[in-house]
């Protein structure tokens, strides 16, 4: 057992000023928040409560047990698109009746709720992660169906979304539908394949073709209420289990529901009593640099989300650029791969192969903490087998069996993104602390790149360089790569979970090592951990 | 020489006489009804009879039950307490017969002020000065009169008249609840003095013929004719009012051949002294003289059993003492008796401070006997202390789980008329509308938050998932978490960095049974106590229970609009309509009797009875819904 220590100064400057660029990142964070938060705008809200009904995130507060922790997922996905950012719909793992349930809930302040392409992503991405750790899902529905201008982007792909609803309730995880609103057209299959059905009177509208439709197709002359109202339902179709009087009535059905699931988690519990880290989550504000080209001992960080602030090092005298080690977070047991400073050697790629076979030797789930500019490059290293080395990493980040959470702390470029088992590598969770980055390389390394590519092309051509005009392209290049390696736009392109404050880790860290084991947690097998 | 002695009571003056034999070497004998199984008083005795059944007429009424208790445990004198049977003359006589000792007067005695009317006359002939009425002859002039129950006591079967023409009415109800309540139907009137104060005084007699008038005290704070605060000796009275109150109780014992302890009451208007009855027992105020005087009461009342005589000099009056009488009821609710747990029941212990209880946390009241549950008696140097004293006791008692007088007791100490000993019988009455409703809303409504934020911290971390995750964490918060509470209570608050903050103070901790509160740069600390419908906050302005709203209500549950419930366990003594019968507002529907009290159903609204689901003679559980008004006139 290692005993806690820490060398981070609070009181020198430059603890402080990564401190204050830290708090920036965040308060861009909350407003970039606002604008999911605000769904449809405030018209569209006020309209919405007029109607007296509840907004979404209104319901979705209802449904959970009082006071305990809902994670939102995805909330700023469509960032940086013309889609509203949020995307129609909000995901999250939250509990209801003591059960970690996937709760969707669409927005119908967004434009009736209707499906785009962001919506379709994101509730792809729920339903895995509703799939991977054994969730049973709770929709809240409230849609118009597909958004139509965008319906070449939607229709085709978006159909799997009621396939996972019924594969969902084949692999046992029960599958709720509380109808508010409008589920018309594809969206009825929503309910459709639901394993229970609470529609709420007066409010729910479900079937395929509405009265224009219908009247176009058979000249058949019908109503809304004796197509899909939720008494019809209830009584005549059967397609209703349950008929809530309104939607505060459908929430305590849906709670109902949940209660009598006999539900019971499948994956170890964690250790009733732990102890809360040493020293304060607070100073993960000013661990980080706010320069990403200054590395950082990623232990402190460590030393900050892990219980007791105990951390077990594994092979601390060899590939010193990339930590690994054994703790526990929030009483369950936990592989950590930090990167120290950055770089991928030939020695560190190995250690984490190694390291990430004997955590899958003991189901011991893996965090992967990136701050990476990515594997070595050079004569030398080439020379040295760099690109065997990354490939046993990758190759054991691939097959590995445990379940992996990522967190993008700072940089995260080219490869070594995948060898920290980046979103392509299936981690069950991932985040971006505010201020991290992705991307193929540095946006300046990048840009770099371009010019002497640009360069050798020309004077392979016999053609001047033109240095000074090449240099708008690499401004605009460099500036572009920036705004697109940033956590903001990964985050709104589907490729992380969420943005999120540093000092919320340990917390979310807690939530989601809950969540994944709700199913079994198991390594993979096949050969012995192999002495790299 | 009495060795052991059975109570024929039960509740705090059980206790009261047992603590009292126990310093004396005697044993103790408890009888108890099947209702009082598990109250203290059964538990303290050192072995307890059970009176089969729950009503006083099948148990604390039942001399002959009792007495052959007290033959099967061998005891050898039976005290009784207050009410029941203590003033029963028959029961004395058969106590007697049974060669038993009775701790009380003679049968004779009671016998004569049992009846209020005969006290009246011997009192008259002895020169005590009486009201009395002429039932055939009264004038407007002698209004407004009270009508009392000649067997009754403890204000039950009392009527005012105000009109003349509700005589014959108020005559005919009271003799019904003197029936019921005594067995007795006998009712006398007299005038009624609203401005009189009533002020009684402490006799002991002994076998010997000697009688002491042990102090005054002033009970002229009632309601519905029960009194409420006590204190001794009585405030602000005369020395010629008090010189002729002691000399007439003692001719009044003295008339009748007195022995024991007793009371002679009087009403005081100025320094007219009128004679109102003899009680020919031990009062519930008792403890102010004995805190007053130094003495025992129940000593002395054995003493006297065993007919030894008074000996010494009559104790002096040293400073002041104030009871007050924590009821288990409503005074925002027409003093509804309240039935139900005590979740819990703590008096500060302090030197000066006497608590005389029926029960302790976890006891349960209920339908069958009176709602008094506890008296709190401060003895102080002087008044004014002894007020402040009291006040700041009430303040720090904590009586939760069910609804009781003890912020009322606190307003009425506060009252200016009060604090100057300007005393008259009904001046809570004229009173409490005002008195009652001062009350400090801004710190309510910080218990309030404070009831939720322990709420809340109970609920996160009772979650059998994420519990050790901080309360009402969200990574994306949207809106405050709410919670609310019956009464308009509404308590925002929100998750900020791991701690829980609300706009309306500064949260310094929120723990599941302590919570700190900054507000206006004051530190205050709360205790609370959550529990499945109940949240119970203790803080610097007292104890306060909040019941939360339910978050979600199954539509089978919902009550219909212009349902009328019974507002209490209770059986139904009179139904006064029937389904489809047209109603006005303020229409009696039905009579309902909890406790020994009569309580009038009437129509929430003008409309039509429907769903009515009563008969004369059910019992009805509280919350139950009795018939429904519906909206409308007849067809």
């Amino acid at each position: 057992m290692s005993a806690a220590k820490t060398t981070v100064d609070t009181t020198s400057a430059a603890f402080s000023q990564n401190r204050e660029s830290m708090l920036e990142g965040i308060e861009a964070l909350s407003e970039q928040l606002d604008k999911a938060l605000a769904g449809g705008g405030e018209k569209y809200v006020d309209r919405h409560h007029s109607r007296g009904k509840l907004t979404a995130r209104e319901r979705i507060e209802l449904l959970l047990d009082p006071d305990t922790p809902f994670l939102e997922l995805g909330a700023l996905a469509g960032w940086g698109t013309d889609f509203n950012v949020g995307g129609s719909i909000i995901t999250g793992i939250g509990v209801v009746e003591g059960v970690e349930c996937m709760i969707i809930a669409n927005d119908p302040t967004v434009k009736g709720g209707s499906s785009n392409p962001v919506t379709v992503k994101k509730g792809f991405r729920a339903a895995e992660i509703a799939a991977k750790n054994g969730l049973p899902s709770i929709n809240l529905v409230e849609s118009g169906g597909a958004d139509l201008p965008t319906q070449k982007d939607i229709f085709i792909p978006g159909g799997a979304s009621f396939k996972h609803i019924t594969q969902a309730s084949e692999d046992r995880r029960p599958t709720v539908a509380l109808v508010f609103g409008n589920s018309t057209a594809g969206g009825a299959y929503i309910p459709g394949m639901s394993d229970y059905v609470v529609m709420v009177d007066g409010g729910a509208k479900v079937f395929l073709g509405g009265p224009p439709l219908v009247k176009m197709a058979t000249g058949e002359e019908s109503d809304d209420e004796s197509l899909g109202g939720a008494s019809m339902h209830a009584k005549t179709s059967g397609l209703a289990d349950y008929l809530a009087v309104d939607e505060r009535d459908a929430i305590r059905l849906g709670r109902q529901i949940i209660r009598r699931l006999n539900w019971r988690k499948k994956g170890p519990a964690p250790k009733p009593d732990f102890a809360e880290p040493v020293f304060d989550e607070e100073e993960l504000l000013g661990i980080m640099p706010n320069d990403l080209k200054i590395p950082f001992d990623p232990r402190e960080v460590i030393a900050r989300i892990v219980d007791g602030s105990e951390f077990d090092e594994f092979k601390p005298l060899y590939g010193s650029s990339l930590v690994t080690g054994f703790a526990e977070i929030h009483g369950y047991p936990m592989g950590i791969l930090a990167n120290a400073q950055g770089i991928l050697f030939s020695q560190e790629a190995q250690k984490a192969a190694q390291f990430i076979q004997l955590a899958n030797q003991s189901d011991t789930p893996l965090l992967f903490l990136h701050n990476t500019t990515g594997y070595m490059v050079g004569a030398e290293y080439e020379q040295g087998g760099i690109i065997k080395h990354g490939a046993q990493m990758i190759n054991a980040v691939s097959n590995s069996k445990v379940p992996h959470i990522s967190i993008v702390m700072g940089a995260s470029y080219g490869a070594g993104h995948y060898g920290m088992s980046g979103r392509a590598y299936d981690p069950r969770f991932m985040f971006s602390w505010v201020g991290a980055k992705s991307a193929v390389m540095g946006p300046a390394q990048l840009a770099g790149v371009m010019e002497i590519v640009a360069r050798q092309s020309a004077e392979s051509k016999g053609q001047p360089f033109d240095a000074e005009g090449f240099q708008g392209i690499k401004d605009y290049v460099e500036q572009q790569i920036e705004e697109q390696s940033l956590a903001f736009f990964t985050s709104g392109m589907g490729y992380d979970d969420g943005v999120i404050d540093p000092r919320d880790t340990r917390t979310i860290l807690g939530i989601c090592l809950s969540a994944i084991h709700t199913a079994p947690v198991e390594g993979a097998r096949g050969y012995g951990v192999f002495r790299l | 020489m009495i060795t052991s002695v059975l109570v024929a009571n039960r509740g705090e003056i059980a206790r009261r006489v047992f603590r009292t034999c126990r310093e004396l070497g005697i044993r103790t004998v408890a009888v108890y009804s099947d209702a009082d199984t598990d109250m203290p008083f059964v538990a303290e005795a050192d072995v307890a009879v059970r009176l089969p059944g729950n009503s006083p007429a099948e148990t604390y009424l039942r001399g002959d039950l009792i007495i052959a208790a007290a033959k099967r445990t061998g005891a050898d004198a039976i005290h009784p307490g207050y009410g029941f049977l203590s003033e029963n003359a028959g029961f004395a006589r058969d106590v007697e017969a049974a060669g038993l000792t009775w701790i009380g007067p003679s049968p004779d005695a009671i016998d004569s002020m049992g009846s209020k009317i005969r006290a009246k006359e011997i009192m008259a002939s002895a020169g005590v000065p009486v009201l009395d009425v002429d039932l055939d002859g009264v004038t407007p002039g002698e209004l407004p009169l009270l009508v009392k129950a000649s067997a009754g006591g403890g204000g039950r079967g009392m009527r005012i008249v105000q009109r003349l023409e509700d005589l014959d009415t108020e005559l005919a109800k009271a003799r019904s609840e003197a029936e019921s309540a005594f067995g007795d139907g006998t009712v006398f009137v007299e005038p009624y003095l609203p401005k009189a104060r009533h002020v009684e005084v402490q006799i002991l007699a002994d076998t010997h013929g000697q009688v002491w008038a042990v102090g005054d005290r002033d009970c002229s704070i009632q309601r519905r004719h029960q009194k409420v605060v006590e204190e001794a000796p009585a405030p602000n009275l005369s020395e010629k009012a008090r010189t002729t109150l002691h000399i007439a109780a003692r001719e009044a014992a003295k008339a009748v051949g007195y022995r024991g302890a007793g009371t002679v009451e009087f009403l005081v208007d100025g320094d007219r002294v009128f004679f109102l009855e003899m009680n020919t027992r031990l009062q519930v105020e008792h403890p102010v003289t004995e805190e007053v005087h130094g003495i025992d009461l129940v000593a002395w009342q054995l003493v006297i059993a065993e007919g030894k005589p008074l000996f010494g000099e009559v104790p002096e009056a040293e400073g002041h003492a104030i009871e007050v009488r924590i009821y288990a009821e409503d005074p925002a609710n027409d003093y509804a008796p309240q039935t139900g747990v005590v979740r819990r029941f703590d008096v500060p212990a302090e030197p000066g401070v006497r608590v005389d209880s029926a029960i302790e946390s976890g006891s349960e009241i209920g339908v069958h006997y009176d709602a008094m549950i506890a008296k709190i008696i401060v003895h102080a140097p002087d008044r004014e202390t002894a007020i402040r004293k009291l006040d700041d006791v009430l303040r720090r008692t904590v009586a939760t789980g069910l609804i009781t007088n003890l912020t009322a007791l606190r307003q009425i100490l506060a009252a200016d008329e009060v604090r100057e000993a300007q005393l008259w019988t009904s001046m809570l009455e004229d009173n409490e509308s005002t008195w009652f409703a001062k009350s400090d809303e801004a710190a309510i409504e910080r218990a309030a938050i404070a009831g939720a934020l322990a709420e809340a911290t109970v609920a996160a971390q009772s979650s059998r998932v994420l519990n050790r995750i901080s309360t009402a964490w969200r990574n994306v918060p949207s809106q405050p978490r709410v919670r609310e509470y019956e009464g308009g209570f509404r308590v925002e608050y929100r998750n900020e960095r791991g701690r829980l903050v609300s706009d309306a103070v500064t949260v310094v901790q929120a723990a599941p049974d302590a919570v700190v509160l900054e507000h206006d740069g004051v530190t205050e600390q709360y205790e609370v106590a959550v529990g499945d419908g109940y949240v119970d906050v203790t803080g610097p302005n007292g104890t306060y229970s909040f019941t939360p709203v339910p978050m979600f209500v199954d539509p089978a549950d919902v009550v219909v609009e212009g349902s009328l419930l019974a507002p209490m366990p209770a059986s139904v003594i009179d139904v006064a309509v029937t389904d489809g019968q047209q109603v006005r507002k303020g229409d009696t529907i039905a009579i309902l009797e909890a406790m020994k009290m009569q309580h009038t159903l009437s129509a929430p609204r003008d409309g039509i009875v429907s769903g009515l689901r009563i008969v004369v003679g059910n019992q009805v559980e509280s919350g139950a819904v009795i018939a429904i008004i519906e909206e409308g006139t007849e067809v």
